[in-house]
Parts: structure tokens; C-alpha cells; sequence
């Protein structure tokens, strides 16, 4: 066996496993039986890759903040989530008497519902979607705005003033960076020219000396980068953006009441969102599964996924670990008096990049436009005190 | 209030999102330090590891004895000042009612009780500043936890009382200057007494009846 | 098929059925986003995949939220005296009879209308948007200047309140 065949079986020995494992059945029962195990393949993987994270986070936190993480437990604390996991099962499960019992139990469950349903288009390597739809984005983002009826429904059902403040901030910032996180993923629409992601990924898999054409190296492709990572970090509720589930300010927000499994439930939607959004960022801006340097496409494709993927979620541990956080205002001020505008303008140069064609022109005059922008916008913005470190009046 | 935007509030100040990028940056350093530098990662995994307490730590009091026997050597000579200057009173002393000779040979009480409660004891050290005997000094073991609560945090004179050598081990320049001053006193008190001694067989043939025998002491208490 | 069909439509009319006899008002919100969601499983069925999820991504992530909030934010969560019933139910309903024949009527009329096709053309997201800037350019005009107009609407709404509290 040659090397190039070698690792190309290697690339796709998920499908291969797939299919041998199908073959033990009649043909009618196939395709049904090939998208279960794909189904059950995702529902292992990445509850596996959460607890993991877990650890990870806590560690890096930890060594962020000069001190050790969890180390008791295993090797260097990597089977802290084992003691998490059986701590949430044996928790005793809390239900307030007041609460309203059903819609109480349901919203846990309708959060890991809608966000397990995301991962349904993410390509997680050479032809290893699950559902390669037409549609893939536009699906993925309405899973995403499905999941802010289960946050309503945690905080309402508690009948607790702190989590149904903390509902309403995290509905209202969810909604607010939602329009954000959407207008700039319709610039990579707008180039890709397809709303499927192994299309949009087919047209970042191409190399010019080497170097792969992802959509982050263009310079509208950075501001949206930037633009869907700072929505991306707010659609999740995670630090800087963390005010609805801050423990310093609303007690837990909206899953206060929540004890038990769960929370863990809650937690673990969290995460999976996480790392849900973070694949969807990969695959419409770092090219997804494809190798960043034409030499290196003999390691497998997903492997690369899954770098980039806990690429992103250091990179949001790592936000964590730096900065504090922030306020509501502050944070609805920011997404629609800068972030939004700038993303307008984003999808603005990304026309302009495709009509102006091909050359160095469109390069130059792109860049310039957005630095120029994010400068000016940035200063105004800060000067106006719309944005920026808060100013402090004292009495006389 | 609304501010308006002059040309050069645009082209000077601070860019947005300099400051989280420095932030960034040190948190980086911190995370990348952590794992080759000490002084990124300060923590000590105890009780694996234990910084050595400082030479003047103090946690609980203990009594000293000199020698061998805790009994017969005990400094204490139950005076009872500690238990009167300490302020929480967890001290609690039963005075002996016969006499046993000290360091210089000086027939002293003793106490048959010396209880100190350090569920009490608010570690203050007034004990030891009013101690007139170097009998009591400050231990440096913090390591006391105990299941019993009811008595499990009660020392009586048996677990009080330890050597002078484990107090030169725990406060070293402290016990050297205790013992020197210890000797000094013993020294002065000897040429005393021999001092007296000289005076009194310089005086030549005085009849034994009524002169006071001076209260010889003898070589022991030790 | 046609199971999937029938299941569907049942949950849809239980979600519209529970939304009008449910008491309390956010049990009723949350009956219509189950309805909601009925209809879009309806279209996903029909293979229209973008209105789909079009209805999942606006109706239930938009719509659906902001009637919990208008409920939440105007103390409408309490519980009314008088009952759920209004007392001059059967206007409605002769009104909803109306609307539901008109409505049935065209359908009908549109089933004869169109050519007996086995199968329901593809139509993709491609061919969505040819036609949205081809054929329907002005209707996405006129949707978009009417959302403008609302949004416009709304702050000026928002900017006279907070003028009328000073």
C-alpha cells in the first residue's frame, strides 16, 4: 500500500468504518441504518470532546491565572469530568414548588435538542456531513435562534426574579448578535454563491503558491471573521459576554433553579454550542477541513476539523481567562452601535471585492476601506463613550 | 451627552481593542510561564509539598522542661500571670502544694494542671512576653486537627510539656538567648551563694545555734 | 407518506387548538411556537427546505420571542378574571368559518389549477434567489422598504417615550 493511499484511507476511515458496519444489513435498510450510526457517532463524539473541554478549560484557566487546575483526580486531573458527571447524577433534582413542572423539565431539553440538531451540517472531513443540505446555513442558524425559546422557558418556568432577569438579558443579547453573527456569514454566502457548506468549503479548498484560499486571509473575511467571533461569543454566553449566567451578578441567571442533571444538561448545551458555532466558523472562514498548506494535505481532513476547532475554543478560553466582564449596556451598545454597523459595511467591501474581479486592486482597496473604518468607528465610538472603558463621576 | 467629533479625535487616541490585546498578551505569558517558570505558577501542591515556616512563627503555646524528665524539669513554677494576662483565659493552672527545687536549685511550686484550650488560644504570645520564667514559649505545629470535639482540643501538661532541645530545633536564636540569660542568672545566684559561703567561713568560730544556715542548694532539679 | 403528513398536521392544530384553550397566557405562547413548528415541519416534508427553515429561524426565533416578551413586559402573564372565553365567541367563530371557506376555496381552486405531478419539482435555494431579484424584484422592494418603514417607526416610537419621560 503506497502512502498516498495509505492516507487517504486513513482520511476517510469514518466513512469506510460506516460502511462496512452498514453492510451487515439488507440494502433496503441502509441509508437508515448509515445515518444512526453517523447519529450515534456525533452524539458520542462530542459530549467526549465536552468533558474533555472541561478539563481543559479549567487547566488553562488555572495556568492563566498563575495557579494548577484540577490535578487530583487521574492523571494531571483529566478525570475530573468523571467526578463531575457522577457529582451532577447523584445530585438531588430540585424542583421549586412554584415552578411550573412542565415547561421546568422540557427546557433543558429542548436546548441539547436544537443545538445536537446543528451539528447535523457541519462537515466534519471529506464527505462526512451528515445531511448535506441545500439549505446547511440558513438550518444551522435557525437551530441556533430555536435555542433562545429554551432559554425563555428555563427562566420564566423558575418563577425566580434573578432567572427571569437573566432570560431576558440573554434573550436580548442573543437577539442582538444573532443579526450579526448572520449578516456576516451572508458575506461568505455571497462568495461562495451557495448556502451548503461542503460547497462553501469546495471553494476555499484551493491553493495559489501553496497558501489555501480560506476566506479569513481576504481582508472582508477577516472583519467578518472577527465580527462572528465576537457574536459567537456572545451567542454562547460566554465570557466577556457572560452577564446572564454571571455568578457575581444573578446568582446562575437563568438556570438559578436548576440542580442536578439537569444543570448539567444546561452546561453541557452550553458547550455543545460552543463547539457548534465554532465548527460553523471553521468551515465558513479557515476552510474547514482542509489543510492549511497545500503539502500538508496527506493528514487527514478530520483532524484538521477538530484542530481548528479546540483551536477556537482555546482561543475562547483564552478570552475568558483575560477579560472582564461585561455589563449589559455596555454589551448591547457594543453590538449595535459598533459591531453592527461595521458588519454592514463589511458585506459593503465584500461586493465591492467581488465586482471590482480579480488583481491586486481589490486587495488594496478593501483593506484600506476596513482598517479605515474599524479606526475611525473604533475612535468615534470610544470618544462618544458609546464603547469603551467606563467613565466615572464622582461626588464633590 | 452628545460630544462632537473633531477631526483630531479621530486621528489620535487609543485604537479599540488595544488594551484587550495587551491583556491577551499577559495572559499568554502567564499560561506559556506557567510551565517553565516558578515565578508563573506560584502554587505549592500541599501537602506534598511545605514552604518551612518562618523562624519566628507562632501558632500554640507549649511549656519547656529542661533535661530529660518533663516532670522534674518543667520551667513552669505555676505563678499563674499567663493565666491572668491571657485574654481569651485558656489557661487554666491547679498549683501544686509542695515544692520541688528549679534551675538554681530553688525549692518552687509547681503545677499538678496546666490546661490550655487552643480552640481558645487566639495565638497573641502575651503568655510568653509575661512569662517571669522562660517556662512557656510558642510552638510552630499547625497541623492539629482532630476528630474529637470534645476534648480532642484540650492540651493538658503531659502534651504541653516538651524539651529544650525541640525549642533550640523550632526557634533557634531565641532559645540560645533564653539559655544564655538562664545561665547568666544560675551563675549569678552560684557566686552568690558563694560569695556568702566565703563570708561565712571567713568569720571565724560562730557558734552554729544561732547562726541561720543559709539555704544551701543542692546540686539537683536537673 | 401520507402518515407523516397526518401526524404533522395533528400536532400543528393541537399547538393552534392548546394555544386558544390554554388559561395561562404563556402556556398559550408556547402552544403557538409548537404550531409553529408544525408548520415548518410541514414545509420540510413538502421538500421546500428554505421556507423550512425560514419559518424555524424567523417565527420561532423571532416571532415566538417577542410575543413572550410583548406578555412579559406588559404583565399579561396574569391570569384574567373573567376567563379565557369572550363573551361573543360565536362572531368569531362565524368570522373564522368565513375566512376558512375563502381560504379552503382557493386552495381548491389551485389544486385544479396546477398540472398532476408525481413528484414536487425541486426548487433550491439558487433558484429562490433568481427569482427573488429576477421575477419578484418589486414585491422584495416594497418587503424591504415596509421593513424600514417599521424599524423606522419603532425608534421614533422609542425616542418619543423617552422624550415624553423627561
Amino acid at each position: 500500500m503506497s502512502a498516498t493511499s495509505f492516507f487517504s484511507r486513513l482520511d476517510q476511515i469514518f466513512v469506510l468504518l460506516r460502511n462496512w458496519l452498514v453492510g451487515f444489513l439488507p440494502p433496503t435498510m441502509r441509508p437508515a441504518a448509515g445515518v444512526v450510526l453517523a447519529v450515534m457517532a456525533i452524539v458520542c463524539v462530542f459530549p467526549g470532546l465536552f468533558a474533555l473541554t472541561t478539563v481543559f478549560e479549567r487547566k488553562g484557566l488555572g495556568r492563566m491565572q498563575n495557579r494548577l487546575g484540577p490535578n487530583r483526580v487521574g492523571p494531571f486531573g483529566f478525570f475530573q469530568p468523571v467526578a463531575d458527571g457522577i457529582k451532577s447524577l447523584t445530585k438531588e433534582d430540585i424542583v421549586p414548588i412554584s415552578a411550573d413542572g412542565l415547561v421546568h423539565f422540557l427546557a433543558p431539553l429542548v436546548l441539547v435538542v436544537t443545538v445536537f440538531m446543528g451539528f447535523a451540517v457541519l462537515p466534519m472531513g471529506r464527505n462526512m456531513v451528515l445531511v448535506d443540505m441545500d439549505a446547511g446555513v440558513l438550518f444551522f442558524f435557525a437551530m441556533g435562534a430555536a435555542t433562545e425559546i429554551s432559554v425563555f422557558m428555563a427562566g420564566w418556568s423558575s418563577r425566580n426574579k434573578y432567572s427571569l432577569l437573566g432570560a431576558m438579558r440573554a434573550i436580548a443579547q442573543m437577539i442582538s448578535y444573532e443579526v450579526v453573527l448572520l449578516l456576516s456569514t451572508v458575506s461568505v454566502v455571497m462568495i461562495a454563491g451557495s448556502l451548503s457548506l461542503p460547497k462553501i468549503i469546495d471553494a476555499q479548498n484551493q491553493y495559489s503558491w501553496g497558501l489555501p484560499h480560506w476566506y479569513i486571509f481576504t481582508p472582508w473575511g477577516l472583519g467578518a471573521f472577527i465580527m462572528y467571533a465576537i457574536a459567537a461569543t456572545a451567542e454562547t454566553n460566554r465570557s466577556p459576554f457572560d452577564l446572564p449566567e454571571g455568578e457575581s451578578e444573578l446568582v446562575a441567571g437563568y438556570h438559578t433553579e436548576y440542580s442536578g442533571f439537569k444543570f448539567a444538561l444546561f452546561f453541557l448545551g452550553e458547550y455543545l454550542a460552543m463547539f457548534s458555532i465554532s465548527g460553523m466558523g471553521t468551515t465558513l472562514f479557515l476552510g474547514g477541513w482542509s489543510a492549511p498548506l497545500a503539502a500538508l494535505n496527506w493528514i487527514p481532513s478530520w483532524i484538521w476539523f477538530f484542530g481548528k476547532v479546540m483551536m477556537s475554543i482555546f482561543v475562547f478560553i483564552w478570552m475568558r481567562g483575560t477579560l472582564p466582564r461585561l455589563r449589559q449596556d455596555q454589551l448591547m451598545n457594543f453590538a449595535w452601535k459598533f459591531v453592527l454597523p461595521f458588519t454592514l459595511l463589511n458585506l459593503l467591501v465584500t461586493a465591492l471585492w467581488r465586482f471590482l474581479g480579480e488583481g491586486w486592486q481589490r486587495w488594496v482597496l478593501c483593506t484600506l476601506i476596513l482598517a479605515a473604518a474599524y479606526v475611525l468607528m473604533g475612535r468615534a465610538g470610544l470618544y462618544r463613550k458609546h464603547i469603551g472603558p467606563r467613565s466615572y463621576r464622582y461626588a464633590e | 451627552m452628545r460630544r462632537e467629533l473633531r477631526t483630531w479625535n479621530l486621528t489620535e487616541g487609543p485604537l479599540l481593542g488595544e488594551g484587550i490585546i495587551r491583556g491577551l498578551a499577559e495572559t499568554a505569558k502567564n499560561f506559556a510561564g506557567s510551565f517553565v517558570s516558578a515565578e508563573r505558577l506560584t502554587t505549592v501542591e500541599y501537602p506534598e509539598q511545605r514552604i518551612p515556616t518562618a523562624e519566628n512563627a507562632r501558632v500554640f503555646p507549649f511549656l519547656v522542661y529542661d533535661g530529660s524528665n518533663w516532670e522534674a524539669g518543667m520551667r513552669c513554677v505555676a505563678c499563674q500571670i499567663c493565666e491572668k494576662e491571657c485574654p481569651p483565659k485558656c489557661i487554666y493552672i491547679e498549683k501544686s502544694k509542695d515544692k520541688k527545687p528549679d534551675y538554681v536549685g530553688k525549692a518552687q511550686f509547681y503545677p499538678t494542671r496546666f490546661d490550655i484550650d487552643i480552640s481558645v488560644c487566639m495565638s497573641c504570645q502575651i503568655c510568653v512576653e509575661v512569662c517571669p520564667f522562660e517556662a512557656i514559649k510558642m510552638d510552630t505545629q499547625f497541623e492539629l486537627a482532630t476528630d474529637d470535639r470534645f476534648g480532642g482540643l484540650l492540651l493538658d501538661r503531659r502534651e504541653l510539656a516538651k524539651s529544650n532541645e525541640y525549642y533550640h530545633s523550632i526557634h533557634p536564636t531565641e532559645a540560645s538567648e533564653v539559655d544564655a540569660r538562664l545561665a547568666d542568672e544560675k551563675a549569678k545566684v552560684e557566686a552568690r551563694a558563694k560569695a556568702a559561703a566565703d563570708a561565712a567561713a571567713a568569720k571565724p568560730a560562730v557558734p552554729a545555734a544561732t547562726a541561720h544556715v543559709p539555704e544551701k542548694p543542692a546540686e539537683g532539679g536537673d | 407518506m401520507n402518515v407523516v403528513f397526518y401526524l404533522l398536521a395533528a400536532l400543528t392544530i393541537a399547538g393552534g387548538l392548546a394555544a386558544m384553550l390554554l388559561k395561562h397566557l404563556i402556556h398559550a405562547a408556547l402552544a403557538v411556537t409548537v404550531a409553529f413548528a408544525g408548520l415548518a415541519l410541514l414545509f420540510l416534508q413538502l421538500d421546500a427546505q428554505f421556507a423550512g427553515f425560514a419559518q424555524i429561524l424567523v417565527y420561532i426565533g423571532a416571532v415566538a420571542i417577542l410575543i413572550v416578551f410583548a406578555i412579559l413586559l406588559t404583565h399579561g402573564a396574569e391570569l384574567p378574571r373573567g376567563g379565557v372565553f369572550s363573551g361573543t365567541w360565536f362572531v368569531g367563530l362565524a368570522i373564522a368559518a368565513g375566512v376558512f371557506a375563502v381560504l379552503g376555496w382557493a386552495v381548491l381552486q389551485s389544486v385544479h389549477a396546477l398540472p398532476q405531478q408525481t413528484a414536487a419539482p425541486a426548487v433550491t435555494v439558487h433558484d429562490i434567489g433568481n427569482a427573488l431579484v429576477g421575477s419578484y424584484v418589486l414585491p422584495l422592494e416594497i418587503v424591504a422598504l415596509l421593513l424600514t418603514a417599521a424599524t423606522i417607526g419603532a425608534v421614533i416610537v422609542a425616542m418619543h417615550e423617552k422624550a415624553g419621560q423627561k
